[in-house]
This record gives structure tokens, sequence and C-alpha cells, in this order.
């Protein structure tokens, strides 16, 4: 039997509650009657089998592009970079896709006689990755063979020893990367293209690049034009990163893109039900969610974001493509779009949502209120094409358990963020013009970014400004079930039910809005007509 | 009564031309005499007797301590610009001391003395609580150092007048009639000889100081200043303890005198040296002729200078004031009782006119007090005061009015009993919260506790020292002062007023007394919030945060992150051992948690060398590698951000930021960039591997005051440039050198510290919501056993 398509329920008297998302937990809603519910296609049959495909991939490259063992020579520098923690979300269960490809690609590199390998981690502005999450992502086989020789790297963006200013594009865009990567003779990238939004030219120029390159497209101008990220053709944050990508071709960097799909299998057997529609859930998807429900009300926070963060993801591999970077990425996108697309029909007053625990910055970590409205407003507001799927002016309500929490090891320059800045000002501009310079440049950031494992000082900045679209956008925020003094902080109205939410936004919406909600995880595009 | 009348009195036209010295000028009665001589009597002479201060002498006391006073007002606005010249015409000052013998007069005090009429001698301990052998020098030998000076220096045939003034408690130990009776013909009085009483004094406090050095007493005080103090460092603790001594010595004397006192029937030790003192006066007196006057409880003014004036906190007042504030709940007394007060400046016009009158050929006794003639019964002042803070209450910190307890008269046992068991219970309590190892906000609790447990010791203080007043049923009679008043011309009456029989008790209390207690206690009589805590805070943190240059000294455990030496030295151990022996070395380091936790209070110094020595052995290289790790695993999950946060605000001001810590080098490598200088610990290190023996020791106590202090100096800044961070009284030597001084996270002892020095506290916590991880173990994860080897030695 084939996959269902995504679908949209209108509730109606016999609808049964609506699952939505609750931090680490997850909470059943009555809709009013006449809303809609937005459900993902059901996941793709799996590669029957991946390590053939990739194999295949790599012999049979799209676009201009050669085999890629008729581009490796012995006495070569190639370079292998991957994208790091923040994909695919939750992590996917061993063997990582990237342990496939990095592995079947050093396979022909060995074949090929290349000794002179170094493995990069194309962390952008993000932390570093720990050991264990080196090795979950490598397997052990390459983590053990590149780690204790020095082989294994982490992008520093802020190393002035190990980057490489190759020029301005024709907008004046400083383009300066990894100096390894720049120099190698070949660049392998192993993308997870977990969302549209994924792959492309924004792999190297993002992923291996500095914060004086990533300023000209991470800046709240760019954001606000770009509509939406999932969408490349409408996002100018793609269409800067295409600008650089052709310099970084014309520099003579040469690159050889891998991309992959996953489906939408997102949770383990024991979670089923949260990716199943709720009228068709059997005896033990209602088991599964009592069960899991009853235990997380008597959890502590912690442990209960312990359990979820353990959480592996099924993620079977969709599709591989490999070769030049377009050509590749032109396939990735049709996969992508076969799996997550839904069509909906026309906008909505009210948008509803419930975010989960994971974002790809809280990985083995905390969902602070930054990242809260980062997930919301930059991210799932995003997922969609043509138009937004709340009407301008509309109000986005989410739910979330926003804890006034923060991991400092991981965040540290989000806690001053929150405290000082937001403290101040939610104005994007304001914020981008009077602190994000002090906060890039700040010492004790950058000592912690490149020693640590802490996201880069400007992070928190970035995470705001995603959010900036959103922001122009909506005519009001609410929050369902957050900690009130942080929801109010980030400007959002905090509300204890949805039925209250539902009033709150009555005074920008009227008493009879229309509503929708976006069931997901499982992920997918709304096709707004 | 007017000032100035045009006609000259009988009583100023006696004393014109006189000159009278005046002892005890700079007292509640004594600044009162003299301005009423300067004001009301033009045409004499005062010279005061004043004791020589430490940094001031003694004209310099006078001019700031009784000219300068509230007191002389009256009369500088009624002599506009003459005041300064007829003050300095008339009143001069000789250096002397009634404390010792021949009044310590130089030569030129001695012929200023000799040309002396009268002398009227005020001079007293009038605190009821001080030492025997201090009240004794002052009380009981004062008198008889005054007559035998003046006996030395006066013409046999022109002996000056003494006037002595004494307490009409002298005379108190029986119920019913106190006539004005010389004290050695009372009836009710049981004679002493007041020479043994000075030697037995005297010899009391040779050996109360004595028994104060015994070992074991020593060692108490000891304690108890580490009590109080904790691991404060050598100096300070000796400080302290020497503090304890004398206050043990002072407060053995002060039972001495309150018991030998009450074993003869006074009630206070005040009242029987005064007793003693005029028994020796009359024995030394030869042929000085003197009269004294015994006034009973001196309140404030009625009328002169000015209705209410009142000088010092004495008696009546801190425990008016403490009734108000609601801390005195229950005070002894009989309500139907007589509370014997009389305002100032009718003792002041008794004792001028006495000194008009002259001798008699034989001392004679006058009584100014107000028991006989117009008795103020103890109930309807309790109740007149009631009604009165309850109209006008006393505001809370909070800015509620405070509710007047209603007193049922209880006897004096029942009140004393009521008190001590609860000092005694607040004062378990607090020992008990102390040894608690609580921090922070919790540690505060046991200085609020401190608090209610001094408040209740004052509280007993007060009924143990005052109570007896409001329970004597003597009654002090005047007639011979009524008789003097008699024979006054209508003029001197009005100018010397001294018949109680003017007061109107009602008007006196409510309108005279208890305005200018209140007045004078600055306490806060309306709900608007004053100068708060807070705002008192505020203004300090802006002081602690500006622009200016400044050296901001951290200390780094409770201070900046909520860990330790061990827990660090735990992580590390682990890092590289498989689960087994990382359950074996942090149970081993659990058990011994109790023992270290001793050396550490002990002496932080021999903790650290002693402690560091497990390091023996250890792969330096490898360890410092570790540490990196040990910060982002462990340390930055302890740290406080607020903390990071301020010491981030300092640089940001340019601010010079230092690190103290006995921590060692490698381990606070991470956050090196946070600081201009990091003054730490480091190990010996021999082939690559730590020898365990530290090579640099950190400075404690007083040697971290002694570092920042020269630290300060080479920055050009003074003790006002230095803000110091600390947690523990361990610190407090460097927090004394700070101008600025922030308890972060007081353990309960800094709590109470930083409390009553008024020190700005902060209560920086771990960051909101962050993993808790409660043993100090290398990432748990599975597999994260990896690179390098084992450091052998640091897991022994």
């Amino acid at each position: 039997m084939s996959p269902r398509p995504g679908f949209v329920l209108e509730v109606d008297r016999s609808t049964p509650s609506t699952l939505f998302w609750h931090g680490e937990g997850y909470r059943l809603e009555k809709l009013p009657i006449g809303s809609r519910v937005i459900y993902a296609p059901e996941p793709f049959h799996a590669l029957r089998d991946p390590d053939a495909a990739v194999r295949q991939a790599l012999d049979h490259p799209l676009g201009d592009s050669q085999p890629l063992r008729s581009l490796l020579r012995p006495g070569m520098r190639l370079t292998i970079a991957f994208d790091d923690v923040s994909l695919p979300l939750p992590p996917m269960r061993s063997p990582d896709v990237r342990q496939r490809v990095i592995e079947a690609v050093l396979e022909v590199a060995a074949a090929a006689g290349v000794d002179d390998v170094v493995l990069i981690a194309a962390l952008a502005l993000h932390r570093r990755m720990t050991d264990d999450e080196l090795r979950h992502a490598l397997g052990s086989r390459v983590f053990d063979a590149f780690a204790p020789n020095g082989l294994l790297w982490q992008h520093d963006a802020e190393d002035p020893s190990n980057l490489l200013h190759l020029g301005q594009t024709e907008e004046g865009e400083d383009v300066e990367i990894n100096k390894r990567a720049a120099e190698s003779d070949l660049l392998v990238y192993v993308n997870i293209n977990l969302v549209a939004m994924d792959g492309g030219h924004k792999s190297v120029a993002t992923g291996l690049a500095s914060y004086k390159s990533l300023r000209h497209h991470h800046n709240v101008r760019t954001m606000r034009a770009s509509k939406s990220f999932m969408d490349r053709h409408h996002s100018q944050l793609h269409t800067s990163n295409w600008r650089m990508g052709r310099l970084i071709a014309a520099a003579g960097v040469k690159v050889f893109q891998i991309e992959t799909t996953l489906n939408t299998d997102t949770f383990p057997a024991e979670f089923r039900f949260l990716q199943r529609r709720e009228w068709e859930w059997s005896l033990r998807d209602r088991a599964g969610f009592l069960a899991t429900s009853k235990a997380l009300e008597r959890t502590p926070a912690e442990i209960a974001r312990r359990l979820f963060h353990s959480i592996k993801s099924p993620h079977d591999l969709t599709s591989v493509q490999a070769g030049e970077v377009e050509a590749v990425h032109d396939r990735t996108l049709q996969m992508v779009h076969a799996q997550q697309l839904v069509p909906v029909e026309g906008q909505t007053d009210v948008l509803t949502m419930g975010l989960p625990y994971i974002c790809p910055y809280n990985v083995n970590s905390i969902m602070n209120p930054i990242l809260v409205a980062c997930l919301g407003l930059g991210y799932f507001f995003n997922l969609y094409r043509n138009k937004p799927l709340v009407r301008e002016g509309g109000v986005l309500i989410l739910s979330h358990p926003t804890p006034w929490a923060f991991n400092p090891v991981h965040h540290p320059s989000y806690i001053d963020f929150f405290e000082q800045v937001l403290a101040e000002t939610t104005d994007l501009v304001e914020i981008e013009s009077k602190y994000e310079h002090a906060f890039a440049t700040d010492p004790w950031y950058r000592h912690l970014y490149r020693t640590s494992y802490a996201y880069h000082g400007v992070h928190p900045f970035y995470m705001w400004y995603w959010c900036a679209h959103a922001l122009e956008h909506l005519g009001r925020v609410v929050v369902v079930g957050g900690d009130r003094a942080a929801v109010r902080r980030l400007g959002f109205f905090p509300a204890s039910t949805l039925a209250d939410a539902l009033e709150i936004a009555s005074d920008v919406v009227g008493r009879d809005p229309s509503i929708t909600h976006l069931h997901a995880p499982p992920l997918l595009i709304a096709d707004v007509s | 009564m007017p000032g100035r009348v045009e006609t000259t009195p009988v009583i100023a036209d006696r004393l014109a031309g006189r000159r009278i010295a005046v002892t005890g000028a700079t007292g509640f009665l004594g600044t009162a005499l003299v301005e009423r001589l300067l004001r009301c009597v033009p045409g004499c002479e005062v010279v005061v007797l004043v004791r020589s201060g430490q940094r001031q002498s003694a004209a310099e006391r006078t001019r700031r301590e009784i000219v300068r006073n509230d007191c002389f007002d009256r009369l500088r606005r009624e002599l506009k610009d003459r005041f300064d010249d007829e003050v300095s015409r008339r009143l001069s000052t000789i250096a002397g001391d009634v404390g010792k013998e021949g009044l310590g007069l130089d030569a030129e005090g001695r012929a200023v003395l000799q040309g002396c009429d009268t002398v009227i001698h005020s001079a007293a301990t009038v605190s009821f609580d001080a030492p025997l052998d201090g009240a004794v020098e002052v009380n009981l030998l004062g008198p008889s150092r005054v007559a035998e000076t003046l006996l030395e220096l006066s013409d046999p045939k022109h002996r000056p007048h003494l006037v002595a003034v004494s307490t009409a408690y002298v005379n108190s130990g029986h119920k019913g009639d106190a006539s004005e009776e010389l004290i050695t013909a009372s009836r009710w009085i049981t004679a002493t000889d007041w020479r043994q009483e000075v030697a037995a004094a005297r010899r009391a406090r040779t050996d109360a100081d004595s028994s104060s050095r015994d070992p074991q007493r020593l060692a108490g005080f000891h304690k108890k200043a580490r009590g109080e103090l904790g691991a404060a460092g050598t100096a300070l603790l000796a400080e302290r303890t020497e503090r304890l001594r004398d206050e043990w010595v002072s407060d053995r004397m002060v039972a001495l005198g309150r018991s030998r006192a009450q074993a003869l029937g006074w009630p206070d030790a005040y009242a029987f040296t005064k007793s003693l003192g005029e028994r020796a006066l009359l024995e030394t007196r030869g042929d000085l002729p003197v009269t004294f006057v015994r006034p009973s409880i001196v309140e404030s003014a009625l009328e002169e200078p000015r209705p209410g004036w009142i000088r010092g906190f004495r008696m009546a007042e801190p425990v008016i004031i403490s009734y108000a504030r609601g801390v005195l709940r229950q005070f002894p007394g009989l309500p139907e009782g007589i509370i014997d007060v009389v305002p100032v400046d009718l003792v002041v016009a008794a004792i001028i006119a006495v000194a008009a009158t002259g001798p008699e050929d034989d001392p004679t006794v006058y009584q100014v007090a107000s028991g006989t003639r117009h008795p103020l019964r103890y109930g309807h002042l309790v109740s007149r005061a009631e009604s009165w803070f309850t109209e006008r209450p006393l505001y809370d910190n909070r800015g509620q009015p405070i509710v007047v307890p209603t007193w049922s008269f209880p006897g004096r046992g029942k009140v004393q009993g009521e008190l001590r068991r609860a000092v005694r219970v607040l004062g378990a309590a607090e020992q008990a919260l102390n040894m608690l190892p609580l921090r922070g906000e919790r540690a505060e609790w046991a200085s609020k506790l401190e608090e209610r447990r001094s408040q209740a010791e004052r509280a007993l203080d007060y009924v143990e020292l005052y109570g007896a007043y409001a329970e004597t049923e003597a009654r002090f009679r005047i007639d011979r002062t009524l008789a003097l008043y008699e024979s006054l011309d209508e003029i001197d009456r009005k100018l010397f007023c001294f018949d109680p029989a003017v007061i109107d008790w009602g008007h006196y209390i409510e309108d005279v007394h208890l305005p200018s207690v209140v007045e004078h206690a600055r306490v806060k009589t309306s709900p608007k919030r004053t100068r708060t805590l807070a705002s008192r805070e505020e203004r300090a943190r802006s002081s602690i945060l500006s622009a200016e240059p400044r050296l901001a000294v951290f200390d780094l455990e409770n201070t900046l992150m909520a860990s330790n030496v061990v827990e660090s030295y735990s992580w590390l151990a682990t890092r590289h051992v498989d689960r087994a022996d990382r359950a074996r070395i942090v149970a081993h380091l659990l058990l011994e948690g109790p023992q270290l936790l001793a050396l550490d209070r002990r002496d932080r110094s021999d903790f650290l060398r002693s402690f560091y020595r497990r390091y023996e052995g250890a792969p330096a290289a490898q360890l410092r590698l570790d540490a990196i790790e040990l910060w982002s695993d462990l340390l930055s999950l302890r740290a406080f951000p607020d903390g990071l946060a301020r010491l981030r605000q300092h640089r940001a001001l340019g601010h010079t930021t230092v690190l103290i810590t006995g921590a060692l080098d490698f381990i606070v490598e991470p956050i090196r960039p946070l600081f201009d200088e990091i003054v730490c610990a480091s190990l010996g290190e021999r082939d690559g591997a730590f020898t365990g023996e530290l090579v640099a020791a950190p400075p404690t106590g007083e040697a971290r005051a002694i570092l920042i202090e020269e630290h300060a100096g080479r920055l050009g800044l003074t003790q006002g440039g230095i803000v110091a961070y600390a947690d523990s009284t361990s610190d407090l030597p460097m927090l004394e050198a700070a101008g600025l001084p922030v308890a972060v996270n007081p353990e309960a002892k800094l709590a109470a510290i930083a409390r009553r020095r008024g020190w700005p506290v902060e209560h920086w916590d771990r960051t909101p919501g962050c993993p808790r991880k409660p043993l100090a173990v290398a990432g748990l994860r599975p597999g994260t056993r990896s690179i390098g080897s084992s450091p052998a030695g640091a897991a022994r």
C-alpha cells in the first residue's frame, strides 16, 4: 500500500481531541468546530539498499560533475565536510546517514590512494559537537580512525589562521570560509536534507563560513525578505547563499555535493501515536498516549527532557544524490516536496501549533525561551509555500511550557541576551543596530565558542532575526501554558488554556475567526493557495 | 515663664559677681545648668570642669559638646551677635577629671578653681549598668575628691559652697516616706564602710581581669570568636577574642555591681555608689560647707530652655521606644505605683536656688521629686503612652503602623522569666542554624533570628535594670525644697520654678516628653518608605559599578560557582576510569567528605596542601587538557550567570578584575579570559607528572587583604576603589580591606556581619533550569572513554 498524502481535516462534532505538542509532553485540545487540522503525508518507503544507493549516487553524479572516483587521485587534498548535530531532528538511529555516506566516500578515496583526508563538522556558528555526538554521526570506525590523529576537525569560525577570504559577491557580500576546505583539491559536503531549507549552496557558504560572511544574509533585512525559508526561490537568505556559492565555485573551490532525503517516519514505535491521525489511533496508540502522558505528569522537567532527548528517530533514507550543487539540490527539493507538501486552500485568521521539545539548536540541551520563539516563528511559521498559512495581521497560537531555563554550557550568550537585551527591547532593528556587534565580538563568548560547547555570541540574535518575517506579518502571538514572565519578555501574550488563547486572539481577529492547526512534527510544508 | 525680666530678682542678685564651678557640664543636667546660669543669672561667671578627650582639648569639648548643643539655641537667639562675646566672657573651661586624685588639675586649673565661690558637682556615671569599679571611682569617690581639692585650695576662712548633686534613690530601699535627711541619719540603710567597698571594687576588677585570662576561659572566648567569624584569620580572631574578654570582664563588673547593690537594698549600682558617695563626702568634707540636691528620675524639660529639650538617650527613652516598636511586650510595675519623674528644668532651678541661698552650718539635703507633691501614677503614664502611640504609631519597614502592646502589669519575676526563656530558645535556635551549612537567602534566617534574640536580650536588660524603678514604693518628701520655694519672691518663683505642682502630667507626657523622645530616637513616624535597605543597596551597587577606576576582586568557590576543589578532583579522577573505579573513587570522597570539610574549616591552607597531595604522579599534560572539559562538563553548570555577568560588567567598565582562589591554575585556566590577573595555587611538576606539592601556595586570610591592597596601590587606587566579592568569613580580612565589600550567597555568619555593617548582599544562583549534576563525575554517557591515557596518580 502506498503511503497516503497529507490531509486537511475539518473539525466536526465527531472529531476527537487533537494532539498538540507541548515541549517535553503533549496536550489534547478540543478545537472549535470548523477548524482545520493539517496532517503530514505518511512516510515514504525507505530505500531498500541504502548503501547501494549511496554508491550509485557517487558513481552517477548529477549535473556536469564527474563520478567521485575520477575526481580522486593520490597525493591530493580531500576534505569531507558534514552537517552538524542540528540535523536531523530528532537525531536518527544508528547508522546515521552521514556515517553511511562518509564510509562510502572514504572507501572510494582509499581505493584511489588518497591519504590526505580531513573531516570537518560544518558548525558555522553552532556549538562544537561532543565526542559522543561525533561518534554517533560518523560511526566508531570513522571516528576512531580520524579523531585520535587530529584529522577530525570542527569548523572554527573564529580561527583567523584557518579562514580564507575568497572575495565579495556582486552585492558586496564577503565570502570567507574554512581555509582547509577552500584550499583542498576536492571538498565533499555531506548533507542531511530534513527540510527544504537545507542544502544547496547554503551548505558550504553557511556551514563553513565566518561571522564576517554570515552577517550578510543572517540579518533583519534579509530575513524579512525570505518568504519563506522553505521556498528558496522566494528566500533572500538563499539568494544570498547562491551568490556566495557561485563565487566559491568561481574562486576554484571544487565542491562535490552529496544530499540525502529522509521520510517522515519521525518517532519510534512506542511513540507511534505522535505521527498518526487521532481518529485512527489503535488501542495500543491510546495506551501509549495515556501511559506516557500520565508518567510525564509526575516526572521532573529535567528527567523528562533527558527522556525525550534520548529518542532516536527511525528516519529512513528516501533518496541520495551527488554531484554538482545546483543539480543535486533541485533533485533533493523534488524529493522533499514530494514527501512533505500538503495543499491547503486559503489562509487562516488563527494558526495554532504545538511546539515539541527539540529544535536545531537544543539537541541534548534545553529549549530556552529564545529558541521557543525561533522554532515557532522562525521554523514552523515558515513551513509554507506561496502564502503564509495565517493571513497578514492574524494570530499565531503556540503551545509550549517556555520555561525560564537555559543551558549555560551551550547558550551562555542567550542568557545575557534574554536578561539584558530583550529586557530592554524586542525591536529587531534596534537590537541589531545597538547590541549585535558587542555580542558578536565579545571575547568571552568567542572563548567559549572556541574552547567549550557554546553557540557563538551572536547566535541568539540570529534566532531572534529568524522570527523577523513572522513578527512583521502577525498581529499577535499567544503562548499557551508557558512561563508567563518568559513569554512576556519575548513580547508575546501568555494564556493558560487554548480557550483563553482564542479569547486573547479575538481582540485582533474578531469573535469568529477561521482556525487552522499545524499538526507537526512530523514535518510538512503547507502549499497555500 | 518669661526668660527675661526688667527688675533683678533675688537669686540672680545674690549670685551676681560669683564664680560658679560646674562638674559634669557635658551631661544632661550639667548642660541645662550651665545654660540656665548664663541666661538667667547675668552677673555670674561659670567655670566648667571638663575632661580632655582623646583628640580634643577640654575647651574644644566645651565648645562642641556644651555650647553647640541645641540647649543654647534660645540664648543664641536672644543675644544674637552678642552671644559669642557673652559666652567667652562668662564661660571658662578647666581641664580635669573627677575620676582622678586631685581632679587631675594643672596649676592653671587649680588657680581658677581656687577663685570659685560655689562648686556644683553634677558629674556622675548615670548609666545604671555601669561596671562597679567605674561607678565607684566617679560616683563614690568623685564628691570626696572634689571636697578634698577644695579644702586644699581654698582659704579656710572662705570655704566655697559645694552643692553635690545626688539622687533621691539613695534613700529608696524602704516603703513609705523618705525624708530629706542625711544618708547617715537614715534608719533604713545598712551602713557599710565605703573605703572597704572601694577596695573591694578595685580588687574585683583585678580578679575579674585575671580570671578572664584563665586558659580555659581564653579558649572559650576564642571559640566564641570563631563561632561568630568562622575562619576569618588569626588577626581578626585575636581582635575579636580580646574584645570578648574585655566585654566579659566588664559584664562581670556590671553583674557584681548589681548584685552588691541589690544585696544592700538599692535598685542598682548607681544608687548604691551614689549613696556611698554621700556618706564618703560627709566624712571627708572637713569644714567645707556642703548641700546635697537629690533629684528623682530626671526627664525632658517642661519649659526651659524649651519644652521637651533633652540630651542623650537615657533611662526611660529606650524603654519607651522599645515599647512603641512593639518589642517590649510586657513591663513589670504596679499600676497604682508612683513613677517619680521630674523635668530637668525644675532640678536646675532648685540647684540654682540652693546655690543662691548658700550653705547652712551643717550639711543639708534638698530632694527634687514629684511623688509626694504631685504624683504621676504608673498606670496613668502607661495608658497615656498607649493612646498616644495608638494615635501616632511608629511604622515598620514595610510601612505598616505598629500596634503597641497592652501591658498587664505582671510581677518582675514573671516578665524576667519569660524573657530569659525567649533569649535561651532564640539563642539555641540561632546556634543550631549557624551549624547548618546554609547559604544565601536561607542564611538570612539565622541573622534575622540573631536580631530577634538581641531584641529579647535588650528587653530583658531593660526589665532587669529599670524594673525596680517602676516598683519603688519609697515616697520622696520635698518639704525643705518646698520651703525654699515658698521663701522665694514672685519673680524668682517664675524664673526659677521648681514646684512639681505646676506640672500638668497629661500635657507633659503627650505634648512635651513623648514627642521629644520620638524625635530623638529617629524612628519611622510615617508610612512613607524612607531610606529602605533596597535603596541603600542600590546606591552601593551604583558606586560599585561606577565609571571610576576600580579593582574588582572575586573569590571563586560559592562566589562565582557552586563548586569546590574536591569536586574538580573527583571529576578529573573519574574521567578516564571505568564505571566500577568511578563509583569507588566517588564513594571514597563522599565518605571522606565530613573530614575534609572539618579540615577545610580549620585551616584552608593546610587543607589545600594536604588535599593536593592526591595529584601526585598525575600526568600534567593530560590534566591540562581534561580541565578544559571539566569547565564544560561540570563547572559551567555550577557557575552563577549573574556573577559572570557582574564580572563582565566590571570589565566593560574598564575595571581591573582579579580572581583569588585556592583552586589549581590548570582548573581555572578556562576562565582566564575573564580576569586581568589570577592568583591561585599551582603544583610542582617532574617528568611530566605533578609532584603533589604546591609551588605557589594560594594566599588565604590576611594575605589576601595585603595582596589586594598592594594591587590597588599599584593601580593608584585607595581602599574606596576596591570591590571585593566573597561568600565566607574566611575572606573577612579581604572584605574589610575593600571599600566596597559584597557578600555573595553568604553563609550564616557572613550574612549576619553583612547585615550589621550594611554591606550589599547578592544572591547568585546557578542558571535557571540548567541540569543539576548531583555528583561530580566525568561524563557518564556511554562511550565517553576516549583519547588519552588514564591519570593513574589522580585515580589513587
